[in-house]
């Protein structure tokens, strides 16, 4: 016999589900979870690089790259010392859940905080909770100020925004005041961190919030 | 290829579903796409085309979906407009306070099931 059945489930359903328990999973276990997701070449690497440098011997820090192809992201972390490990996704434009946990199976990690480096993309990323504890976007300066009105979902669902690249600011008409009020339109909670990944610049604040969030997790 | 992972995540809650109901075959499913949710819709049909003749609980199913149209509401002069046409501005009063009273929705509306009469 042939039945209708009313569902009314939101086509992230399934996911939303398995990303809700592997939040758990990792909180149990003691791993802090961050979503880094940006359009490709907006620095990821190098930001994380910077990041692992300035806090060896504060806190353990692993990573996971998620790549379309190619592993050459995965090896410059891995010469910093840090655990890493490189996803593919073939041909898929996000990470979700079930691929996030697959990964952390892999990467068996014995650190602290886990960067996932998603997919370069500012679409589909922004659509799949991957279990992170917190969503971090970042911004490039030479991307233009006006990225929170081309793509408001992503700059919507982030925790923290870290503009990066600003020691290029004097060859770019990128207006931080104006990015600033365009993002505080979509989410007015988010934390900003302008920064320089290459000079070092504002890197501090962003580390302290990472330090406290990751505190905060922790002491929940 | 974001239509890829829509329609593996869509399969795998039918198959959740069907576990729940005592499904033995789902012969059609309908979607709820909204104007504005940026889904790629023949993108998706063939997506799905693929995938459903590798999985027997949907093999041969059709996929339904119905639209529904992106409106805008503004909150200075309670206009209702059409998202498509004029964004974030509202055309009568030319306010930017806005937001989107619909045409995101993105859903799984309703399946026919074949029924497993046993208990």
């Amino acid at each position: 016999m042939i039945k209708v059945i009313e569902l009314k489930r939101t086509v992230t359903d399934s996911n939303d589900r398995d990303a809700a328990s592997l939040r758990r999973e990792l909180t149990e276990r003691g791993i802090f979870l961050l979503n880094l997701m940006s359009a490709p070449g907006s620095g990821k690497t190098t930001l994380l690089s910077r990041t692992i440098t300035d806090l060896t011997g504060k806190v353990r820090i692993g990573v996971m790259e998620a790549d379309i192809a190619s592993d050459v992201d995965a090896l410059s972390i891995n010469a910093l010392g840090a655990e890493s490990i490189q996803v593919h996704t073939d041909g898929m434009c996000h990470m979700d859940a079930g691929m996030t946990r697959d990964g952390l199976a892999e990467l068996n990690p014995k650190a602290d905080i886990v960067f996932l480096e998603n997919i370069g993309n500012l679409i589909c990323p922004a659509e799949f909770d991957t279990g992170a504890h917190r969503n971090v976007m970042i911004l490039s300066l030479p991307e233009g100020d006006d990225k929170p009105l081309k793509y408001p979902y992503m700059f919507q669902k982030c925790d923290a925004l870290l503009i990066t690249k600003t020691d290029a600011a004097p060859y770019f008409d990128f207006d931080l005041a104006v990015a600033e009020e365009r993002v505080r339109a979509i989410n007015p909670t988010i934390r900003i961190f302008p920064l320089s990944a290459k000079t070092g610049d504002g890197m501090k604040d962003w580390e302290d919030w990472l330090i406290q969030e990751w505190e905060k997790q922790k002491n929940a | 290829m974001h239509e890829l992972g829509i329609v593996k995540h869509v399969i795998k809650t039918l198959h959740d579903v069907a576990n729940e109901n005592n499904v033995r075959h789902i012969a059609s499913v309908t979607l709820e796409i909204g104007e504005v949710s940026g889904v790629v819709l023949d993108q998706l049909v063939d997506c799905w085309n693929y995938f459903r003749e590798k999985d027997d609980l949907v093999k041969g199913a059709p996929l339904f979906v119905e639209k529904i149209p992106a409106v805008t509401f503004c909150t200075a002069c309670e206009n209702k407009y059409d998202t498509v046409a004029h964004g974030k501005t509202c055309p009568s009063c030319g306010s930017t306070e806005t937001y989107l009273l619909q045409g995101n929705e993105f859903s799984i509306k309703q399946i026919e099931a074949e029924v497993n009469e046993e208990n």
